[in-house]
């Protein structure tokens, strides 16, 4: 079962800690983890179902660089990264 | 009375309360937060609050206790569509509570440009207004200042709570008569110098960047427009210019719709006071003359903008306050004669409002 972890920027809202998920591809992880964090949906996808543009993804350590490729395979011990894109100050 | 005044900014909402003759700020809420619109249902209670959060998108909250708790509700969303573009719903930048024959309805407007409308005190889902949404002409439309357009402003006529105008960067100014069914564009005498000859007058491109209704006089309107100062008199029927003045926020009188205030600043790239001199704009004479009034605001250069939601009136007329980029907040409370800053240290304002 793929992990998820959620930028601690979200912590209102997300779920205390790593959720382990079942899923094959990045899409089914995320809305196996809005099942259990529904409010949390709306804050990484934007209301076409798209990952919101300021929102990176890391899957087993590399960045998705294609936002629109929900479809990109995870593995059963995958570890995916939900955080937000840095800004500067 | 305790006069009340709702400051959104970039880092939070605070509320300023003039109490015993002295502005002190008596909450804060959202810290750190950008904070889009307020809104303070006069029927209800209400209070609303838009924000944007940037990475994680628009949200609104709502609290039914004076803001002892906040909950977020349901935000409006755009049709799905398959097309990978598809547009996403980005921002609230309008709030109004429906008339007091209109229990529950509110009103929001968006970036990209679309009202909205929910009728149970912003619960549940919002319903899109199709018939704005449809138009032909909104294909015209282009973003001012941001990549979408913008619907900034909704005015509800207070004679009949179904007549909506709306204004739109850069898409012009629209009434509805039937409360958003149909729309016509009321852009007639509106111009735009920047562009192209033959789109100059084009009604559906116009930039205004705020409108306002006297209160009293409702077919009266003042517009600040991104080419200069227009009004109407007759209803919408037609906009006159009333000089090439560039700024964002105008306020009416509420009954003498022949006094409006203005923030001017210098236009387009520069977007700072004219020679550095940081002063509110006003006429009183229906846009013949205008005086600047300074009494109060900064004696030596000054470099704040005030943007289009962040100057506002009360209903007696007298009190008047705007924010501005800088954090600074003035107010005046006989009309503009003196002013006196309530802080210098706010984060940027992006909008201000007396309840």
């Amino acid at each position: 079962m793929p992990t998820i972890h959620v930028t601690s920027h979200l912590r209102r809202i997300a779920p205390n800690g790593p959720t382990r998920v079942e899923a094959a591809t990045l899409g089914a992880a995320l809305d196996a983890y809005f099942e259990a964090a529904p409010r949390v949906r709306s804050y990484i996808l934007d209301d076409q179902g798209r990952l919101r543009k300021h929102v990176a993804v890391f899957i087993d350590g590399e960045l998705l660089v294609d936002k629109k490729d929900l479809g990109r395979r995870v593995a059963p011990e995958s570890e995916i990264y939900v955080m937000q894109a840095l800004s500067g100050g | 009375m305790t006069e009340d005044l709702f400051v959104s900014t970039r880092k939070g909402l605070f509320r300023f309360q003039r109490s015993g003759g002295k502005w002190q700020q008596t909450y804060v809420a959202f810290l750190g937060q950008p904070v889009t619109m307020f809104l303070a249902d006069p029927r209800t209670g209400h209070w609303y609050a838009a924000l944007n959060l940037g990475h994680f998108g628009a949200k609104l909250h709502r609290s039914t206790n004076q803001g002892a708790t906040w909950e977020e509700l349901a935000m409006p969303t755009l049709p799905k569509s398959e097309d990978k573009d598809a547009p996403s719903l980005n921002q609230i930048w309008a709030l109004e509570a429906g008339g007091a024959d209109q229990p529950g309805l509110i009103w929001a407007g968006s970036l990209p440009a679309a009202l909205f409308r929910n009728d149970r005190d912003g619960e549940g889902e919002w319903q899109l207004v199709e018939g704005l949404w449809n138009l032909p002409e909104r294909s015209k439309w282009f973003g001012g200042g941001t990549d979408d357009t913008a619907l900034h402003t909704l005015c509800i006529d207070p004679r009949n709570s179904s007549r909506l105008v709306i204004a739109i960067s850069c898409g012009g100014v629209w009434r509805s008569e039937d409360a958003g069914a149909s729309w016509t564009c009321r852009s007639k005498g509106l111009f735009a110098e920047y562009m192209p000859p033959d789109r100059r007058e084009d009604p559906a491109i116009q930039d205004p960047h705020r409108i306002v209704q006297c209160r009293d006089k409702p077919d009266h309107f003042w517009c600040q427009h991104h080419n200069g100062i227009f009004f109407s008199t007759d209803d919408l029927e037609s906009w006159q210019f009333a000089g090439p003045r560039f700024g964002f926020g105008v306020a009416v009188h509420p009954k003498d719709p022949a006094k409006a205030w203005f923030v001017p600043a210098i236009k387009d790239e520069v977007r700072v006071p004219q020679d550095g001199k940081f002063v509110a704009s006003r006429t009183r004479d229906g846009g013949k003359t205008f005086e600047a009034l300074s009494n109060g605001l900064p004696t030596g250069f000054g470099y704040d903008l005030v943007l289009r939601h962040a100057l506002d009136i009360d209903q007696t007329g007298d009190t008047l306050a705007f924010g501005s980029t800088t954090g600074n907040l003035y107010v005046t409370e006989d009309q503009g004669e003196h002013w006196h800053a309530i802080t210098h240290h706010l984060p940027p304002v992006h909008a201000v409002r007396f309840t």
